[in-house]
């Protein structure tokens, strides 16, 4: 039968090309499905991307791979999506990570990729705990994170169970819950295990290119399996009807039906899109409100290490009892993550040709939106500040006039900019604070995928398209 | 087809489907889940293959007949002859 020039018709629309988006894309088209997968952004990648600024390459969000575990490791998540996407170890080019650390006051947790670290740290720093600190480990490795049915459980509320010291299970939860909770103050106990085993029982890791080499050997796939992709077109409205998403309008004007369509765009983002009928989630019921951060990026014509900067990533706060909330100045420079990309172990003792310090904190979205342009700028400059001097704080010493003199670039990105680049509301990074585990909407025909399905980080996030698709493009025949 | 042809066809798509896996030696007789790190969506993506590229269904009641290499040959051999005659 000869394909008609503009048919309409698809076995799956994608909505986003970012980790989950583009997994689910490859898998659905090792199946041979006729897939359409679209993009509002010019790039790929979404909320794991990156940008050229000053003739600079800058990732976006990645900090670090997370769930990084050695070629042929087996039932490892990471082991799995390689598999599902046909690529091999090798091709990901991941270093792992040095040392990175929890540092809160007078107090110091040193991780690395091998556990061992972080349990004989625990037995130094917390003697009391450890054999109890042992057992919430068991309890981790032996809890089943992906059964998407199971109950609801306050992490916090197990802790407080497993362990006694406060003062550690706030140093536990100050680094799974920056790489991962889209909640304030808590998370549920799934997600907990899984930001444990793929922080700490995993690891990290880099690409020596960041970022990019990921979505570009993301994109090699889909273009290996002729996945159709619209570049800077997304989708306008879906027209509802009987249960089920009937037609949807493109950003091109083109209107389209697909018997599958796979949003990962956010939930209440999605639901904002059905046309003719009231929306099936609403921001305006969100409990807590959503979590948006700020990053600095500075850049040095020297090596971190130089300095004595030889850490990886840094997970700080200066309180005792750690907050992870929404604060209500532009910023809470009190607690934050501290990223040295040229601290991976490259191969070949390889370097980046530049130095980078990245500084991220929890960040109020309503104060940065609204603002005027030059104040806007002004509060950068002046968050810049505060943030760089509050991390500090937690590096080894170095002058001002030093950093001063080795600094040739900085970028800082806001709550504003990760709403404008990947239409997440609320600038969130971590998506809507309620999950949908199962990726369900009342219309039979449209499933969620990606942050707001709960699985998180970059590893999460694909495994997350690579499951809704499974489920719905292969099992169902 | 010889059923030695037949476990290299399964062996190929294996390779494609599991880049970093080993399959040098594998023992025929044994189960492949026990020599591989494989999963029941694993076993899913064989069939989608097996499918795919020589259009051979492999009804979901059967899936237990690709558990090793002997068995799949004893299974598959048979439809690719059968297939192939027509």
């Amino acid at each position: 039968m000869a394909r008609r020039p503009r048919e309409d018709h698809y076995d799956f629309l994608i909505i986003g090309a970012g980790m989950a988006g583009m997994a689910a894309a490859i898998r659905l088209g090792h199946f041979g499905k006729k897939v359409l997968l679209l993009e509002r952004h010019a790039i790929i990648g979404g909320l794991n991307s990156f940008y050229k600024q000053d003739g600079r390459k800058y990732d976006v969000g990645l900090h670090a791979v997370t769930n990084y575990v050695p070629a042929g490791t087996k039932r490892a998540p990471l082991t799995k999506l390689l598999r599902q996407l046909r690529i091999s170890h090798a091709d990901l080019d991941l270093s792992p990570q040095k040392v990175s650390r929890v540092a809160f006051p007078g107090h110091d947790l040193r991780f690395s990729n091998d556990f061992i670290l972080l349990e004989s740290e625990v037995s130094r720093v917390f003697p009391k705990e450890i054999d109890r600190f042992r057992n919430l480990t068991e309890k981790v490795k032996s809890f089943d994170e992906l059964d998407l049915q199971g109950p609801k459980l306050s992490a916090r509320k197990i802790l407080s169970e497993e362990l006694q010291d406060p003062l550690l299970i706030d140093m536990l939860l100050c680094p799974l819950m920056y790489y991962g909770s889209a909640k304030e103050g808590d998370m549920d106990f799934y997600q907990f295990v899984i930001m444990f085993k793929a922080l700490f029982l995993e690891g990290f890791a880099r690409p020596f290119e960041g970022v990019r080499h990921i979505t570009q050997l993301l994109l090699r796939r889909l273009r290996e399996l002729s996945v159709e992709r619209i570049m800077n077109c997304g989708v306008q409205s879906l027209r509802a009807g009987e249960g089920e998403i009937k037609e949807v309008l493109l950003d091109n004007g083109r209107v389209i039906r697909a018997d599958c369509i796979l949003s990962t765009i956010g939930s209440v983002e999605t639901a904002a899109l059905v046309e003719n009928e009231a929306p099936f989630v609403r921001q305006a019921e969100e409990k807590t409100p959503r979590l948006s951060f700020v990053e600095t990026i500075s850049v040095f014509d020297k090596q971190p290490v130089d300095w004595g900067w030889d850490e990886t990533i840094v997970f700080f706060s200066d309180q005792e009892k750690f907050a992870y909330e929404q604060p209500d100045d532009y910023v809470d420079p009190r607690s934050g993550v501290i990223c040295v990309p040229n601290n991976y172990q490259y191969p070949d003792e390889k370097t980046l040709a530049e130095g980078f310090l990245r500084i991220t904190c929890l960040a109020n979205y309503d104060r940065w939106v609204g603002l005027p342009e030059e104040t806007y700028r002004a509060e950068k400059a002046r968050w810049f500040e505060e943030m760089v001097r509050s991390a500090r704080r937690f590096l080894p010493p170095v002058e001002d006039a030093e950093i001063e003199k080795h600094q040739v670039g900085t970028d800082m990105f806001t709550p504003r900019t990760i709403t404008k680049y990947t239409g997440h509301l609320g600038g969130a990074v971590y998506g809507a604070p309620e999950k949908i585990r199962d990726g369900r909407t009342p219309y039979r025909n449209l499933v969620l995928a990606g942050t707001d399905q709960g699985f998180l980080g970059i590893t999460g996030s694909m495994l997350s398209g690579i499951s809704m698709a499974n489920l719905h493009g292969l099992q169902s025949g | 087809m010889t059923k030695e042809e037949c476990k290299q066809v399964v062996i190929d798509i294996i390779n494609d489907i599991a880049p970093d896996e080993d399959t040098s030696d594998l023992k025929p007789d044994v189960r492949l889940r026990d020599q591989l790190d494989l999963d029941s969506m694993d076993f899913l993506d064989i069939v989608m293959e097996l499918r795919k590229q020589h259009g051979i269904e492999v009804p979901e009641a059967d899936y237990q007949k690709l558990a090793s290499l002997d068995s799949c040959a004893e299974y598959l051999t048979p439809k690719f002859n059968e297939k192939n005659a027509v």
